[in-house]
């Protein structure tokens, strides 16, 4: 299989390992994988601003950076929601480009439930040796039905323990824009989802998108607590050793 | 209601500093959510019901000229009347035309939260004519002089000891040493204060959860029985009400009753389900002498047509509500007007515009709880963003975001400079952030970091990374 993989603008800036472990994964699944060099980000800051007319444009972009791969994968539930569910909608009174849009949301993947669901994987080599606890973010929970894969392939690592989070399915006050918005609001919901993290007493929190990951592990450190941050995929990877926790010193 | 949406922000962060309210909304946090999981979970066909439902609400706004014409010719039929109001003030004309002409003083109010919209207590105040709440918390709130915080609690955002501290101030007749702690002692201090109040008035005013066309019946849902005796006891039944509670028959209503009850306090029914059909026939027990419904547009029939239209299949269950985690934080009042919440952030800027009430559209993460639990799968944050859509056309944004947003989408539309600002702006941070691994304040990021640190990025952006990586294995 053809595999292209988004990156992300925020794993492009802020965590490439994020993107390395994602093409070791998809690779030890069987696929060869690419990286569209005419790639930025899905243009999702425009479409929930209300700005189509740049969102379609960056949409357009993605379209000719991705045609013709098997299919595109993102470490990313909330990109991927964005191709696979918004880009259809985006497009829903352009008939020209419509079927463009439909073709790349039927190939259009969230990473890790692509492993599982698609590519069968069901079980990685790695080992990591922490009580974990997993954050179900948002878009890729209610978008794209993601919830067991990543639990299913955690249990595997060796050394792993999961401690379920208890409102795992609420929201951690990212939203994008939203937590430089209402920046009192975004504080109170990672403020509760804090709490949350701590009362598991779990060595480590982990989620699928790098935004929740950031706000989470911003507000752990701003409370002084020591409970690490990372992205699903590092851990699915064995990637561990070659990074330290998101935030923290190198 | 006069609406204070534009003071959101404010409003908001009043919320959050207020402890009552913050410990009044950690307890309905996760029992709301909690109680609607195990209903649904009783209920295997729960997600069929849903299909249902919304298909009922959809089939209904396509032809609702034609069942409120047929409604209106049962109301008839059974010996009420219907009175149109386009607007809040004729609606509210129409009442107090009916109180005058029965002579009324005082009048008894079931929950209606379209009596809220139109700002009928206000008015009949103004006019003479006293009403009573008689659902408990819109008591509460009536003794406050509080707007309702949540469509279906109304007082959710007191904590007990402030409705104690409001029965002291306010029954000024009663022992002012009786013992007030536990919610029973003030349930039953509110029902021995109201008792006279039911017996005593003109005219009682309900709500209305969904209309009949096929017979031309009201139904409301309680669980305190306020609403039976609002609507039996006085001579007067008005039923305040708006144009979306249609639907075609009985067995509609059964439907959308089996999804109501369970989205919204998680019971398999209300305690009290009650249906009215005209006055009171010759030979029955009780029943008013006169059968009235008001029945509000208001903005509504101008969103049908619209991108909006799916809002109308709204049946107030407040599931989206009680799983909204911006209103978990900051409550009812902040969202400033009748609707707060998901389905207020959609209906306010319909019904009184985008000018008023910018903000409530966008304070949203678009985390999709709302949508996941609506009991006619409205896709509320399909709607928000459509708002902000319209918002962005007419150019409503501060100039500063809507410059910022252009610049980046710029950017992002030239791989090449993206590429290379990208790897510039990863170099820069990560080596100002080397030390510590994350910033504790960043200028550009001043929301952010005022209240959480900013994790530092690695240091080199991923495509420069897989370029030179690409490199080296073409040159092995």
């Amino acid at each position: 299989m053809r595999v292209a993989l988004l990156v992300t603008c925020l794993v492009d800036l802020f965590r490439p390992t994020v993107g390395f472990a994602a093409v070791k994964l998809l690779q030890e699944a069987g696929c060869s994988v690419d990286v569209p060099r005419h790639q930025t980000c899905c243009g999702q800051p425009a479409y929930n601003s209300g700005d189509r007319a740049d969102a379609k444009a960056i949409a357009l972009q993605v379209f000719d950076a991705f045609a013709g791969y098997d299919h595109v994968v993102a470490p990313s539930g909330s990109c991927a929601g964005m191709l696979r569910v918004h880009y259809p909608e985006l497009f829903a009174d352009d008939p020209k480009n419509l079927p463009v849009a439909q073709e790349l949301a039927g190939r259009s993947w969230e990473l890790v439930s692509f492993l599982v669901d698609v590519c069968g994987m069901r079980a990685v080599a790695a080992q990591w040796h922490r009580r974990i606890t997993y954050h179900d973010a948002c878009s890729g929970l209610r978008e794209l039905g993601v919830k067991l894969q990543p639990r299913r392939l955690l249990a595997s690592v060796a050394g792993v323990g999961i401690e379920e989070l208890p409102g795992a399915e609420v929201c951690c006050g990212f939203g994008g824009t939203f937590c430089i918005k209402y920046p009192e609001i975004s504080d109170k919901m990672v403020t509760d989802k804090a709490a949350d993290i701590a009362a598991t007493g779990a060595d480590a929190v982990l989620a699928g998108d790098l935004g929740c990951l950031l706000n989470m592990a911003g507000k752990l450190y701003r409370q002084g607590r020591q409970i690490e941050a990372r992205h699903v995929a590092e851990v699915l990877a064995g990637m561990t050793d070659e990074v330290p926790p998101i935030g923290a010193p190198r | 209601m006069l609406a204070t949406s534009r003071n959101f922000e404010a409003a908001a962060q009043a919320g959050l500093a207020n402890d009552n309210l913050q410990r009044a909304l950690g307890l309905a946090r996760t029992g709301f959510p909690l109680r609607r999981r195990l209903a649904v979970e009783r209920l295997p066909e729960f997600e069929e019901l849903r299909e249902s439902g919304r298909s009922i609400k959809d089939h209904t706004l396509q032809h609702l000229d034609f069942y409120l014409e047929l409604y209106e010719s049962q109301v008839v039929a059974s010996g009420g009347r219907v009175h149109w109001a386009d607007t809040s003030a004729e609606a509210c004309a129409a009442v107090l035309q009916i109180c005058r002409s029965a002579g009324a003083k005082t009048v008894t109010k079931g929950k209606s939260m379209v009596a809220e919209e139109v700002g009928l207590n206000d008015f009949l105040e103004a006019n003479g004519i006293t009403p009573v709440e008689t659902d408990l918390g819109e008591y509460i709130i009536q003794l406050r002089h509080e707007p309702p915080s949540h469509i279906i609690a109304p007082a959710i955002h007191l904590v007990k000891e402030q409705v104690a501290d409001t029965f002291r101030s306010e029954h000024r007749s009663l022992d002012p040493d009786r013992l007030l702690v536990e919610p029973r002692q003030m349930c039953d201090e509110a029902r021995a204060v109201l008792r006279p109040r039911f017996l005593a008035a003109d005219v009682g005013i309900t709500g209305a959860n969904f209309l009949i066309a096929e017979t031309g019946s009201s139904i409301i849902v309680t669980n305190e029985g306020n609403g039976d005796l609002t609507q039996t006891l006085p001579r007067i039944h008005i039923v305040m009400t708006s144009i979306e509670k249609l639907v075609p028959t009985f067995e509609d209503a059964a439907t959308l009753l089996r999804l109501l009850a369970r989205s919204a306090t998680g019971q398999e029914f209300s305690s009290y389900t009650t249906i009215s059909t005209g006055p009171r026939r010759a030979g029955d027990l009780d029943g008013p002498e006169q059968y009235h419904v008001v029945l509000l547009d208001n903005g509504r029939s101008a969103m049908l047509g619209t991108e909006f239209q799916d809002m109308l299949r709204c049946i107030r269950c407040s599931a989206c509500i009680n799983h909204c985690p911006v209103y978990a934080a900051i409550g009812g009042h902040a969202y400033g007007w009748v609707y707060p919440g998901p389905m207020g952030a959609v209906l306010t800027p319909s019904l009184i515009g985008i000018h008023q009430s910018g903000h409530l559209p966008n304070a949203s993460t678009f985390c999709g709880r709302c949508e996941s639990v609506c009991p006619v799968q409205i896709p509320l944050p399909k709607m928000m963003r459509h708002w902000r859509e319209r918002e962005y056309a007419m150019k409503l944004n501060p100039p500063i975001y809507r410059t910022g947003l252009s610049a980046w989408a710029w950017v992002a539309r030239r791989p090449a400079l993206y590429h290379a600002l990208a790897e510039i702006a990863s170099r820069a941070l990560g080596w100002a952030g080397r030390g510590r691994g994350r910033f504790r304040a960043l200028p550009t990021a001043a929301g952010w970091t005022r209240v959480r640190d900013m994790p530092a990025p690695e240091g080199r952006s991923f495509h420069s990374l897989w370029a030179r990586r690409q490199k080296n294995r073409a040159a092995m």
